[in-house]
């Protein structure tokens, strides 16, 4: 909790820094923000405090999540150091950034539906402004109008959700809720299963489950590749963090009524997003893709075990967001070289930057799952929960769909070792290489050694 | 402590290659591969000769999910380990001739791929066995496609894909085998092969199955073979070199460690299948052989059909059929080691591969042609070479196991000579061309690295019984594992 009123206590320094005018620094300052909430939340650890009546709990999960969420946004502020850049508004996108984390911690630790929708409106309101935040790109532009667009009927889904389970429990409290519906099993209103249908549909828009995908690819790639980085990581895991904690602390003792569905739509998410990577041809846009694919992934965790797959959920996302930084760092680097994001202006890498070149293809096994990094874990613990749990045929299809990725991730490989070289040798800023580094040597950690994070959940 | 050595050395020296500045970084990977040679040797002097698995190493990795990094050594590795080292300094030696390019990505990759190799042959945690056979997968994608020739791109991208396909079946097959051994489950060896044998016949066929495909693809037996003539060809010779002297010999050893113990009732229930697919791919490998025009491309379907027997043989679960099958696979080794060495210093004089182009090298390099001769006749399984020894032992198993099938299978002795000396005349014999009219004779640097495999195809094949009796009481170890089990449950 302490983490959270630091964060919002950025935010208004942030806004106060605009206003006297003092710019200088202010990123580290947040970064170092950042940091000391990192600390004051992993020193919650294993309290499980409720504050304001019971609105936000912070148990071990919500913890867990919020932590992850800082660490890696204290990365992206590294990563993206230019973004707020010399070039003015830097105050106003470093607020947003800001207030978008504060929505994320509130996301993955609210008990109650209001503040469910508190989080999920300030964050997604701040990421619509950042979306938008290349004011000169037409791309831009529209990436922030059609995410706004979609993101709004998004929110308008949710809150006629809760409306309706309010209307049959009484209650906002997901507590109350989940008591209530599991002592009146055989007297529930035909609308509560009304409102829960809504509010998947509200949630699955904001994990970007197929089929509420449709805004992620073009939004992905018409932000800015910083903003890009932060909405396929950060953004991802507050968005998966409130989807499990309502649907495995919430609505658990109706999964009946939702488990098939939500089957369908992993099954969906895993084929439709893996097959239509394969056909791009711009590595913003296929990392767009993939990074739908891993919701697919993440998802088969839930339906084979929606009571505790949050221990592998966790290291799914640790994983899945420290190689995406990694890979949003080598695209913005190559971007910055050559201006484009295309397939081609990763030709001929290999001879252009070889540190570049052997980053991003730990990054790129690891995203594709190949032993022994961090991706491959994941989708091993994955693979083996849901065969753990009977779901042989789902993980036959996500063993295909990882195939699938197999071959996209490596067009990659095609074009840095085997494609002319274009352009000029790529020199790399020593603060970016740290970076780059630091992400390479924790992939490698956590794939050798995942009881480092495993143990935290004790799965078993 | 010294198979930490065997497994970790590799790693640490590929490490330093690719840290330190390129010119050195073929002495380093020569010098550590003969490090490792040596200390295989060392291990092959404290080895007792018995079915015990012995320089066990076991520490604790993610007990968790039950996972331990327990690897051992017991005479079926030893044979593979020992043939691992052997080989890995002649091909590097062997590259200093083509003169690789980036050599120190180079031999990182290769000594990695050492790593895995000897990971593979030792491992007895079926995660880490599944670890390792990835791992070894990841160096030879990349050796291929930085340094391979034409049509790279797509072809090691379809051989990527294709074997890890099978290994995703296999490690499908070995999840589902886990959740069957007792509560706190455990991928050790022994806790599997319990599990494993209690399943009933269905679930055994499966896992069979599961298992069979990512051996069939590696090794490759016929219909899953697809991969392997074009990844041979495309793949530097010293990938190639890797290929196929060590890394078809991963899925044999994984069928005779990993399948035949784990269901023995699958595998008494598909075994007949699978030796006929064997048998039909010599054959079938053996005719597309016959009509090649590139050398290379000729030896790789050879492989095939050499595996091919290899596999048959172990499938008949025979004493003498596995014993073959172990000494074959090492024999084989050594003998395709030398025939693309050969092929790879003739593209490297003449620039070409294709067997109209080239002919009467004997006239003008009469020592590279005796080297050939020599290696021709291992191929042949000639007495006295070291084809001969487990030739003989595989199809005596086969006909043993089936006369028609011994008898299509034994098609491979003739079929073999077809191929190899219809080859070896239109390369070696007849008028020199003026492609080859210049063709200068080996180096001194070129003898060092076929001399050995010459004296070793002799050695082997006049006095086989120190590699015999190495893998001698292992087998027969595992011969009454598979067949006790198979009894009781009749």
């Amino acid at each position: 909790m302490n983490a959270l009123l630091v964060i919002c206590g950025l935010g208004f320094v942030s806004l106060l820094a605009e206003i006297i005018n003092v710019k200088k620094g202010l990123t580290a300052f947040i970064a170092i923000g950042l940091l000391a909430a990192g600390v004051l939340i992993i020193m919650d650890w294993d309290t499980s405090l409720h504050y304001f009546s019971d609105m936000l709990i912070f148990n071990n999960f919500a913890i867990a999540f919020s932590a992850l969420i800082i660490i890696i946004s204290i990365f992206w502020f590294w990563m993206a150091k230019d973004f707020f850049g010399a070039k003015a508004h830097q105050t106003d996108r470093s607020i947003l950034v800001v207030f978008t984390i504060a929505g994320g911690i509130i996301m993955v630790s609210f008990s109650n539906m209001a503040m469910l929708f508190l989080g999920i409106e300030i964050l997604s309101i701040s990421l619509y402004v950042l979306a938008g935040s290349s004011k000169d790109k037409l791309s831009s532009n529209e990436a922030a109008l059609k995410y706004f667009i979609m993101g709004s009927f998004a929110t308008g889904f949710l809150l006629m959700g809760i409306a309706l389970i309010y209307g049959a429990t009484g209650s906002f409290n997901i507590i109350t809720i989940s008591q209530h519906i599991s002592s009146h099993t055989n007297e529930l209103p035909g609308f509560l299963y009304g409102g829960i249908a809504l509010m998947l549909i509200g949630i699955a828009f904001k994990i970007s489950a197929v089929p509420f995908h449709f805004w992620a690819p073009d939004v992905y790639s018409g932000a800015p590749t910083t903003i890009t980085a932060f909405m396929s990581t950060v953004v991802k895991i507050a968005a998966i963090g409130a989807f499990y904690r309502l649907f495995s602390f919430c609505f658990l003792p109706v999964q009946s009524s939702w488990l098939i569905i939500l089957q369908v739509i992993t099954v969906l998410t895993l084929i439709v997003a893996n097959v239509t990577a394969v056909y791009q041809v711009n590595v913003k846009r296929i990392l767009a893709y993939s990074s739908v694919g891993h919701v697919g992934y993440i998802l088969l965790a839930f339906v084979s075990n929606s009571a505790t797959s949050e221990g592998t959920i966790f290291y799914y996302l640790v994983s899945y967001s420290i190689t995406s930084i990694g890979a949003f760092t080598v695209l913005s680097l190559v971007e910055a070289n050559t201006g484009s994001t295309s397939l081609e202006s990763f030709n001929g890498l290999y001879k252009r930057s070889p540190f570049l070149t052997t980053v991003m293809t730990i990054i790129m096994l690891s995203l594709a799952g190949i032993p022994p990094l961090a991706g491959f874990f994941a989708k091993y613990m994955v693979f083996n929960q849901a065969l753990d749990h009977g779901y042989v045929g789902l993980v036959i299809v996500a063993v295909v769909t990882s195939l699938i990725g197999v071959y996209y991730y490596f067009k990659i490989f095609g074009a840095m070792f085997f494609g002319e070289a274009e352009g000029n040798q790529l020199s790399i800023p020593f603060f970016s290489k740290l970076l780059l580094i630091i992400l390479t040597a924790l992939t490698l950690l956590i794939g050798i050694f995942p009881d480092l994070l495993i143990s935290l959940f004790e799965i078993r | 402590m010294i198979l930490s050595f065997l497994i970790f050395w590799p790693l640490f020296a590929s490490l330093i290659a690719f840290a330190l500045p390129a010119k050195n970084a073929r002495t380093i990977a020569l010098a550590a591969s003969v490090v490792e040679l040596l200390a295989s040797l060392y291990v092959v002097s404290l080895f007792e000769r018995t079915a015990a698995t012995q320089f066990v190493m076991d520490i604790p990795w993610i007990p968790s999910l039950g996972i331990t990094f327990t690897a051992g050594i017991d005479g079926i590795s030893l044979l593979l380990v020992l043939l691992t080292t052997v080989l890995v300094p002649l091909i590097i030696l062997f590259s200093f001739v083509s003169n690789v390019e980036r050599p120190a990505n180079f031999y990182g990759l290769v000594l990695m791929m050492q790593m895995a190799l000897i990971g593979v042959f030792t491992a007895l945690d079926g995660f880490l066995f599944y670890l390792f056979w990835e791992l070894a997968l990841i160096p030879i994608y990349f050796i291929c496609l930085i340094w391979g020739g034409e049509n790279r791109v797509r072809i090691t991208i379809k051989f990527f894909i294709y074997t890890l396909a099978g290994s995703l079946l296999m490690l499908v097959a070995l999840v589902y085998v886990y959740y069957q051994t007792p509560d706190m489950h455990s991928f050790a060896i022994q806790a599997l092969y319990s599990a494993g044998r209690a399943l009933p016949a269905t679930e055994q066929a499966l896992i069979f199955w599961g298992m069979f495909m990512a051996f069939a693809i590696k090794m490759p037996v016929f219909p899953f073979h697809t991969w392997q003539p074009d990844t041979y060809t495309a793949a530097p010779t010293e990938g190639t070199m890797l290929l196929s002297c060590i890394m078809l010999k991963m899925g044999l050893y994984g069928v005779i460690r990993w399948l035949l113990p784990l269901v023995p009732t699958g595998v008494h229930e598909w075994g007949m299948t699978a030796v006929i697919l064997s048998v039909i791919g010599i054959v079938y490998a053996s005719c597309i052989a016959i009509v090649q025009k590139d050398y290379k491309r000729l030896i790789a379907y050879s492989s095939i059909a050499h595996v091919g027997l290899i596999a048959a043989g172990i499938f008949t679960l025979s004493r003498i059929g596995i014993q073959g099958a172990l000494i074959q696979m090492v024999s084989h080794g050594v003998v395709v080691f030398g025939l693309f060495a050969i092929i790879g210093l003739i593209e490297e004089r003449t620039k070409t591969r294709q067997l109209s182009e080239l002919g009467g090298i004997r006239n003008v390099a009469p020592i590279l042609a005796a080297v050939f001769t020599v290696v021709m006749l291992g191929t042949l399984a000639l007495p006295f070479t070291s084809g001969f020894v487990g030739e003989f032992l595989l199809i005596n198993s086969l006909f043993q196991y089936h006369a028609i099938l011994g008898a299509v299978g034994g098609l491979t002795i003739i079929l073999g000579a077809v191929y190899m000396l219809r080859s070896f005349k239109q390369a070696m014999l007849g008028e020199t061309n003026t492609v080859t009219a210049t063709f200068p004779d080996l180096t001194n640097r070129e003898k060092l690295i076929l001399f050995p495999i010459v004296i070793l195809v002799i050695l082997i094949g006049v006095h086989p019984d120190p590699l015999l009796h190495i893998s001698e009481s292992a087998v027969d170890n595992l011969v009454v594992l598979i067949s006790d089990y198979s009894a009781s449950i009749k």
